[in-house]
C-alpha cells in the first residue's frame, strides 16, 4: 500500500477544486425554454450540470463572458466553477432564457 | 387592404411586414395547427435563403439556429397532430402567410451583401413579432386541446427568444 504522504502529494499536484471531497454537482434543468431553478448557489470547485430536455440547442452564456456552455438537444453539459462571484447568464439563441449562479469561496 | 373570409380576415399585399388581422374569427384546432406549422415552415425557408446569400458570420449563425429550431418544433407539431389524429387544415390565414412569405422571399432575392443582411434580419424581427402577437391574442386563446395549447405556449417562448436574438443581430449590423 502506498504511504499516506504519496497520496497527499498526488492530491496537491492535482490541485485544489478538481478533486475535493466536498465538491457538489448542482443540476439545472433546461425545459421548455427555461432554466430551473433560475438561481443557484454554489462553492468554488462545485460543478453546474445543465440538463437540456428540449429538442432545441441552448447555451448558458455568462453576461460577463467568463464562460459559455453549449448544450445539444437532449444532452447535458457541465461547468466547474473556479471563481467566486455572481454571474448572470442567458442563452445566446434565446436571450429571453435567463439564470444566475452565485459562487462563494 | 382587407380580404374578408369566413374564417379569418387578413391584411395583405400592401403591408410592409407580416400581419395578422385584428378581430379575426376563432380558428379551429386543425386550422391553428396548420397556421403554426406554416409560420415555422416560412422561417425555415427564410433561413435557408439567408444561408445561400449571406456572408456574415453572425447572420449565418442566426439563420442556422432558425432552421434548426423551427424544424424541431415543426416535428413536434406533426408528431402531436398524428397522436391526436388531427389533420392540419389549410385556411385563409395560412394561405395569406404563405403569400406574404413568397413576396418577401422574392424581394430579398434581389438584394445582396449588407443590404440583404439588414433586410433579412429586419424581416425576422417583424415576422416573429407578428407571430408572437397572433399566438398570444388569437391562437393560444382559441386552442381547445390542452396539448396543442401547451405546444403553442412553448412555441411562443421560442418565438419570443428568436425575436430578441434577431433584435441583437440587427443592432450588431448597424
Ligand atoms: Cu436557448
Amino acid at each position: 500500500m502506498a504511504p499516506r504522504w504519496m497520496f497527499l502529494t498526488m492530491l496537491a499536484l492535482i490541485g485544489p477544486g478538481s478533486i475535493s471531497a466536498h465538491a457538489d454537482t448542482i443540476q439545472v434543468i433546461v425545459d421548455r425554454l427555461a432554466f430551473s431553478p433560475t438561481e443557484v448557489q454554489a462553492k468554488v470547485g462545485d460543478t453546474i450540470e445543465w440538463v437540456n430536455k428540449d429538442p432545441f440547442a441552448h447555451t448558458a452564456t455568462a453576461t460577463s463572458r467568463a464562460w459559455d456552455v453549449a448544450m445539444a438537444p437532449g444532452h447535458a453539459a457541465r461547468l466547474t466553477l473556479t471563481k467566486a462571484g455572481v454571474e448572470d447568464y442567458f442563452c445566446k439563441y434565446h436571450p429571453n432564457m435567463k439564470g444566475r449562479v452565485t459562487t462563494v469561496p | 387592404m382587407f380580404v374578408k373570409s369566413s374564417a379569418l380576415a387578413f391584411v395583405l399585399c400592401l403591408a410592409p411586414t407580416f400581419a395578422f388581422a385584428q378581430g379575426a374569427a376563432k380558428p379551429t384546432d386543425p386550422q391553428i395547427a396548420h397556421i403554426a406549422y406554416t409560420a415555422g415552415a416560412i422561417d425555415i425557408e427564410a433561413g435557408k435563403q439567408a444561408l445561400t446569400k449571406s456572408q456574415s458570420k453572425e447572420v449565418r449563425a442566426f439563420a442556422e439556429s432558425m432552421v434548426r429550431d423551427h424544424e424541431a418544433v415543426n416535428k413536434q407539431a406533426l408528431d402531436l397532430a398524428k397522436k391526436l389524429n388531427v389533420t392540419p387544415a389549410d385556411n385563409d390565414t395560412s394561405r395569406s402567410l404563405a403569400k406574404q412569405a413568397a413576396d418577401k422571399k422574392a424581394e430579398l432575392a434581389r438584394l445582396n451583401g449588407a443590404a440583404f443582411d439588414k433586410a433579412y434580419v429586419a424581416n425576422e424581427v417583424a415576422f416573429h413579432k407578428a407571430v408572437n402577437g397572433a399566438l398570444e391574442t388569437l391562437l393560444i386563446p382559441s386552442a381547445n386541446n390542452a396539448e396543442l395549447k401547451g405546444l403553442l405556449q412553448t412555441g411562443l417562448k421560442l418565438f419570443q427568444g428568436h425575436q430578441q436574438h434577431a433584435e441583437h443581430v440587427a443592432a450588431a449590423l448597424k
